[in-house]
């Protein structure tokens, strides 16, 4: 079998489990393996339909006893658990999660727990041609890079699959999902580390991941005051300001604004990228934008080759002008 | 407290990747280097964690020789001394570099001076494996606490902080840990002269990386081809306003 695993909510997985689920379903259909996928805690029952359209014939749906705080080890005994629960022939030759934060950490640990090799990040796996080992392709950089590479493992491949990179599509023909509920025995040392108290953000306004427009600033702003006038564009928009790595490491914004490979990946309707030079730390965090317009005083910055719209000249001079075109705009 | 950070040297990428004729890495020929970004967090907390709590801290690397120039560097930032485990130009899997690092630490345990506190970035900036910090944890029988954003230790106790959408996870474990950190943990210092000039003479201790079969084998890299976009010149200066102003409308983003 290949088995995915599954994030949810309790109503349904997340949109970078069904990425993942659709990787799963290929590595399949490539095998010739049923496919199975595993989830934990919650009412994972639920889940039961959703799955079905996309090709999961059975869902292990692991439980613990005692409560269900995340506890990273304690899933990666579940995963280990579903994984070997067809026994001998039956159990996973492959198993998939999304590269989340939880993803990446709990294949982590089932990684270390078995002794395996765990590969992150893939965007492409196929087993090989005598059906030893696999074929896959993953990114590096943040995704600036492709790695190709090959993968030979004395156990289940193990691997979780980039955000945004597979499209998630339903399978050609839905299928019933039949639901095993199981208990994993856990030792206490799989409690050692769980989430101890979870505390809820503060209202606050637009966030930079959820806004339309962002504003973004970089080395070119000069310093923590030149952001007013961003504040001032990004307030008129009913967007919010975004800065780059430069920016942060100068201690002149927080590092909660910034965009990149260290910081937040965005994906508004419009980005203005003013005085950002466009280094691909900065670039792979906006890449979902729909459009970018630079605001440069250098035409040749590497920004410029992927702007659908720029304009040459001081972000200093350039704001202030379009704030107040835009009041007046506004004022009609 | 003692104090064990693990970094990696990786080039210093700017606005463009160039890889070598061979495609099997980074053309380095006109970057300079530095450590993960991550990584630099876990120095400065580090340093802090000594000046606050007393102890001493060790930097350690696994890589080229040429790494010497980023441990000297965290030297110059306040850690103590260094470790490098010279692996030559090969580039060592995930698998390899925690066993190396798990070795030394049980070097440093038999010397009686076994971490209480090791650190690491959440994940390499170049190769993203996601898992050094676990695989080492997991072999020390320690405790490990990723993606962490805030650290405070007090009493033998560390809590943790990271985050999870716009909440917030704490998690709380018992010393000696692991952490793996994030960019945003703190903002690191910039290195003093004075601290310069100390990192010179501060001890650096070499060893050699075992032989070790990779079961994961890179076989090339490749720089997917990004449309390249001609970008409609909107004007220059603050005579291009009025148009901004326009493509805003058409956008969508401002209601006319």
């Amino acid at each position: 079998m290949i088995l995915a695993l599954i994030e949810h909510d309790a109503v349904a997985p997340s949109g970078t489990s069904l990425e993942a689920l659709t990787l799963a379903r290929q590595i399949a259909a490539a095998t010739g393996e049923p496919l199975h996928a595993l989830a934990v805690a919650g009412d994972a029952g639920k889940l039961g339909p959703s799955l079905g359209d996309h090709g999961v014939e059975v869902l292990h749906a692991a439980s613990f006893v005692g409560d269900d705080a995340y506890a990273p080890r304690a899933w990666a005994r579940a995963v280990l658990a579903g994984a070997g629960a067809g026994g001998g022939q039956g159990a996973a030759r492959a198993v998939v999660a999304p590269a989340s934060d939880r993803g990446n950490e709990v294949m982590a640990y089932v990684g270390a727990i078995a002794g395996l090799p765990m590969v992150a990040n893939c965007v492409e796996v196929a087993p090989d041609a005598d059906g030893s080992g696999w074929r896959l392709r993953r990114l590096r950089w943040g995704g600036s890079i492709v790695e190709e590479a090959v993968l030979e493992a004395d156990g289940p491949g193990l691997f979780t699959v980039a955000p945004d990179s597979v499209a998630a599509e339903a399978a050609g023909a839905p299928v019933a999902t039949e639901l095993r509920a199981f208990e994993v025995a856990l030792e206490e040392r799989d409690l050692q580390v769980r989430v101890n108290e979870v505390l809820e953000p503060a209202t606050q306004g637009v966030s930079l991941t959820d806004a339309r427009v962002v504003i973004g600033g970089g080395r070119g702003v000069g310093g923590e005051d030149g952001f007013a006038v961003l504040e001032e564009l990004a307030e008129l928009l009913g967007g919010a300001v975004g800065v780059s790595r430069a920016v942060t490491s100068l201690g002149w914004r927080s590092h909660q604004d910034q965009v990149g490979q260290t910081g937040c990946r965005i994906a508004p309707e419009l980005y203005i990228a003013c005085g950002i030079s466009g280094a691909i730390q900065h670039m792979v965090g906006c890449k979902g934008a729909r459009n970018l317009l630079a605001i440069n005083t250098d035409a040749d910055a590497p920004i410029m080759s992927k702007a659908d719209y720029a304009v040459i000249g001081d972000l200093h001079a350039v704001l202030p002008a379009i704030v107040a075109e835009l009041r007046k705009e506004l004022a009609r | 407290m003692e104090i064990l950070v693990c970094i990696k040297r990786v080039p210093f990428v700017g606005g463009t990747v160039v890889l070598t004729d061979d495609h099997r890495q980074v053309d380095t020929k006109f970057l300079g280097f530095t450590m993960s970004p991550h990584e630099e967090c876990a120095v400065e907390e580090a340093v802090r964690l000594v000046e606050a709590h007393g102890g001493s801290s060790t930097v350690l690397t696994v890589g080229a020789p040429e790494a010497e120039e980023q441990l000297r560097y965290a030297m110059s930032l306040g850690m103590d001394r260094a470790v490098l485990v010279d692996a030559g130009a090969r580039e060592l899997g995930p698998r390899s570099v925690a066993a190396e690092i798990v070795g030394a630490v049980e070097t440093m345990r038999s010397a009686g001076a076994g971490p209480d506190l090791l650190l690491l970035g959440n994940e390499a900036a170049d190769t993203g494996d996601f898992q050094v910090g676990i695989l080492v944890a997991e072999a020390l029988g320690l405790p490990c606490i990723t993606g962490v954003k805030e650290l405070e230790v007090a009493g033998g106790e560390l809590r943790a902080t990271r985050e999870r959408g716009r909440a917030r996870e704490v998690f709380a474990v018992s010393l000696p840990a692991v952490c793996t950190v994030k960019e945003g943990l703190n903002l690191p210092r910039y290195p003093s002269l004075p601290g310069r000039l100390r990192a010179k003479s501060k001890p650096l201790a070499t060893s050699e990386a075992g032989e070790r079969v990779e079961q994961l084998r890179m076989q090339s890299l490749v720089v997917p081809r990004e449309e390249r976009r001609q970008a409609e010149v909107l004007g220059h200066g603050a005579d291009a306003a009025g148009r901004v102003v326009e493509v805003l409308v058409e956008l969508g983003v401002v209601k006319r």
